[in-house]
């Protein structure tokens, strides 16, 4: 029954909404390149480098969006890294991406060292502060879940929508998703599949780094290690419970951080003293392979992804 | 015709190398606006690849190729485009998650224009379609089409881009002669509104149906050209072939045994194609037994039986006399069943494992190619060596990648693989699919001389000339079920076409019972 009555207070989706917020960042990154025809395992350590990038920006002095955006710009420079590498060179995706992630996450390590030599406790930033939209956020149980969020949430559902349009409305989605599924027939159209797959991985990882500078700019206000924590890997596989399309992938980023938010509030019910912390903490994990399981039977892979792509070879 | 004929294309001394094969040695021709060049030869002989230089995909070692004067920038695919011309692949490059509407956009708008002009480009299309009878529904997913729609998407494609030029590789290898006579009626509509159409082939008759004029090349080099009222069929395979082709003459033998039987075998149904509906099959030593039908009839589920990669539901198969309990592909390739894919590139070979790889991807645990679970490649490639040689399969070695050969050599190394173990039974499903006439008959000349030492085959095919010309023993197949067996002379092609149609199967049932 408790459980039931967490699942009616305001807070308990205020929260899952801020925890599925770095998440709907970085899924839609990997959309993006998986859609391309690209998967990008380079994602975790791209996050850790866009936490450590965005905190680092306003910890020097910067403004909050400023931070973001080099946030981003840090992302991208990985993601152009990762598609020069699978691109072009058509290397194994799969050695590329794992490589990233750890090339990334050592040197944002370093960095953090080079630049905080002394510190034993890592500061804190003034972060994004919650901003509640007039009007909308009196509505009862929604209001104080969805529209008292900071600006950086916001932006993520924006994000979502300009995505969705971009996808499957402009010539350039239709060339990015023509590009995952069958290369050959957007070469044919005289475009060039090198170019669209590498701004697809570039722009992608810009959005996976966001996600990063989420948990620092947003969430903890502060960089330390270990804090993206898988989150990378989580996004994989909401790009295929979401079968690769962004509004999905967003109910399935919803979906894995109520379970999160669901179970840190269960711990301390009476349920709580009964089973140890640990069964909890495993819970959304469980319950997205479950999910996972029973919605990616329907999913359509994109049919190049992970396929490199050659021009003149037969 | 007052006009003086004007040069639409012009392809000048175009020579392309890969590795140590030339494709194209020095070949150059024209063609007028308004008319229709046919491009003839074998397989391997560099159609394609000249083809795909003219579009720009690949780039040429010398050469050059001008559109209405103007000279192309080599391997620039936006650039060959952009000045009218357009292809449609003998395999179709088309995103099969994507909407027909989507595929034919793809690429047309600037890729930044934010808006995606959807609804005049719906009419633009459903426009095209009608003008030139080219009926498919522009929302459909190209997943769901049929071969034949989806080279109606494809030739849309090009007459959405308003190409001068369109290029057709191989359009009817892969169309019911119902849909090759549609096909062959948009093309004449399109030549009357002033289009030039190259048309690769290597079917003669449809040549001389189409064709204004005829270049042939044979091993890369161009051999010579005619128009189509001064020449005929005969002179064009000689040409093609640097000999006249001769079909195989097929002397009547006494068949022996039945070496594989099918006994009241039933199949679950394979998507919408049906399975085999108790369906009984002797396959006799000495014989060839032909299986005529529509695709889709249960040809897929026979073959499927037959080569071990189906287990009947109901029924039984027996070898040799002996019914078999354990009946998979491993049993079938290990009692001796030579088989022949239908589909060469997906089930017959690995496209990036080398010609030595394929040639003893069947058989590479018996003790001709390992010992004691280590390959032998010194003896493998022996193997895949001595069947280049004596099946006359034209590639740059045996380490080359195997998709880096034309069908028809492809088709002789896989008929190497199975011949040279001297198999007892044979499975042909689709054998000379997209061949030339000199494979054809070469692969038809193997079956024959197979069947001559005392071979079982059986010949699955869709073309039933293919079928009459081989095949002792005949049936029928439709929705999964078989006519009664007749031989070469005894059918009429009216009977034939209601069988074919799956009608009265059960008439002449009771009348022979």
């Amino acid at each position: 029954m408790e459980i039931i009555d967490i699942l009616f207070t305001a807070s308990f989706w205020a929260a899952a909404i801020r925890i599925a917020s770095p998440l709907i960042f970085a899924t839609l990154g990997e959309l993006i390149c998986e859609r391309a025809g690209v998967l990008n395992l380079g994602i975790e350590g791209i996050m850790v480098a866009g936490a450590f990038a965005g905190w680092m920006a306003v910890y020097s002095g910067t403004g909050l969006w400023v931070g973001v955006a080099v946030a981003m710009l840090v992302g991208m420079l990985f993601g152009l890294l990762h598609s020069t590498l699978t691109v072009p060179f058509g290397l194994s995706q799969h050695v590329v991406g794992l490589g990233v992630t750890l090339l990334a996450t050592s040197s944002t390590y370093y960095a953090y060292r080079l630049a905080l030599p002394e510190v034993t406790s890592p500061p804190k930033i003034e972060a994004f502060q919650a901003f509640e939209i007039p009007i909308l956020s009196d509505i009862p149980l929604i209001g104080p879940a969805l529209f008292s969020q900071t600006p950086f949430t916001y932006l993520a559902f924006v994000l979502v929508a300009v995505v969705a349009v971009v996808l499957y409305r402009t010539p350039l989605g239709l060339a990015v998703r023509a590009a995952g599924e069958n290369p050959a027939a957007v070469a044919a159209q005289g475009l060039s599949v090198t170019a669209i797959r590498m701004g697809a991985v570039v722009v992608g990882s810009g959005f996976m780094a966001m996600g990063g500078a989420f948990l620092t700019m947003s969430a903890f206000d502060s960089f330390f290690f270990e804090m993206v924590n898988g989150r990378g890997w989580i996004c994989i596989a909401l790009v295929v419970f979401g079968s690769w399309r962004p509004g999905k992938a967003l109910l399935g980023a919803i979906l894995f951080a109520a379970f999160d938010a669901l179970q840190i509030r269960v711990q301390q019910t009476s349920l709580g003293s009964l089973l140890p912390y640990q069964i909890f903490l495993t819970m959304p994990y469980i319950l997205s392979i479950v999910a996972l399981v029973l919605m990616s039977r329907r999913a359509e892979v994109p049919a190049a992804l992970m396929v490199p792509f050659n021009k003149g070879e037969r | 015709m007052a006009d003086a004929p004007v040069e639409a294309l012009s392809l000048n001394a175009i020579t392309k190398r890969f590795g140590e094969l030339t494709a194209n040695d020095a070949v150059g021709f024209s063609v007028d606006k308004g008319e229709v060049v046919a491009l003839l030869g074998e397989n391997g002989a560099g159609k394609t690849t000249l083809m795909n230089i003219l579009f720009g995909q690949y780039t040429a070692d010398s050469g050059t190729v001008a559109v209405f004067g103007k000279t192309l920038p080599p391997g620039n695919s936006r650039a060959a485009l952009d000045a009218g011309v357009g292809m449609v692949h003998q395999h179709f490059s088309l995103a099969e998650n994507l909407t027909v509407q989507e595929n034919i956009t793809l690429g047309v708008r600037s890729l930044f224009s934010l808006r995606s002009g959807r609804a005049t480009a719906r009419a633009k299309i459903i426009d095209l379609s009608k003008k030139f009878h080219l009926v498919v529904s522009p929302d459909a997913r190209v997943a769901s089409l049929t071969v034949g729609e989806r080279q109606r998407v494809e030739i849309l494609k090009a007459l959405y881009r308003d190409v001068r030029i369109l290029i057709l590789d191989e359009p009817t290898a892969v169309l019911t002669p119902q849909e090759t006579d549609d096909l062959f009626a948009t093309l004449r509509l399109a030549i009357e509104s002033g289009l030039s159409i190259i048309f690769i082939s290597h079917k003669l008759h449809e040549v001389m149906a189409i064709a204004d004029r005829v270049v042939v090349l044979r091993h890369g080099k161009m051999i010579g050209g005619a128009r189509t009222q001064d020449t005929d069929k005969h002179a064009l395979a000689a040409m093609m072939m640097g000999t006249e082709a001769t079909a195989p003459q097929v002397e009547p033998i006494n068949p022996g045994p039945a070496l594989l039987e099918l006994q009241d075998v039933t199949t679950p149904n394979i998507g919408t194609a049906p399975g085999l509906k108790s369906v009984s099959l002797a396959l006799r030593a000495g014989q060839i037994i032909g299986l005529a039908g529509v695709s889709g009839n249960g040809q897929a589920a026979m073959a499927d039986v037959v080569g071990g990669l189906r287990s009947p539901s109901s029924g039984y198969v027996a070898l040799n006399g002996t019914r078999i309990q354990k009946w998979n592909p491993r049993t079938a390739v290990q009692s001796g069943i030579a088989r022949i894919p239908e589909d060469r590139h997906k089930t017959g070979t690995i496209s990036d494992f080398d010609l030595t790889e394929n040639a003893i991807l069947e058989r590479y645990k018996t003790a001709a190619f390992s010992t004691s679970g280590w390959l032998n490649w010194r003896k493998s490639r022996a193997f895949a060596q001595s069947i280049i040689d004596k099946y006359d399969v034209r590639c740059p070695g045996a380490d080359t990648p195997i998709r880096l050969l034309s069908g028809g050599n492809m088709q002789k190394l896989i008929l190497g693989r199975v011949l040279e173990a001297d198999p007892q039974i044979i499975l042909a499903n689709q054998p000379v699919r997209g061949l030339d006439i000199g494979a054809v008959n070469y692969v038809h000349g193997q079956l024959l001389a197979a069947r001559d030492r005392g071979a079982a085959v059986l010949l699955i095919s869709e073309d039933l000339d293919e079928v009459m010309a081989l095949s002792d023993v005949i049936h029928v197949i439709a929705g999964g079920r078989l006519s009664p067996a007749f031989g070469r002379a005894e059918m009429t092609p009216a009977q034939l076409g209601t069988w074919m149609a799956g009608q009265g199967f059960d008439e002449v049932v009771t009348h022979a019972s």
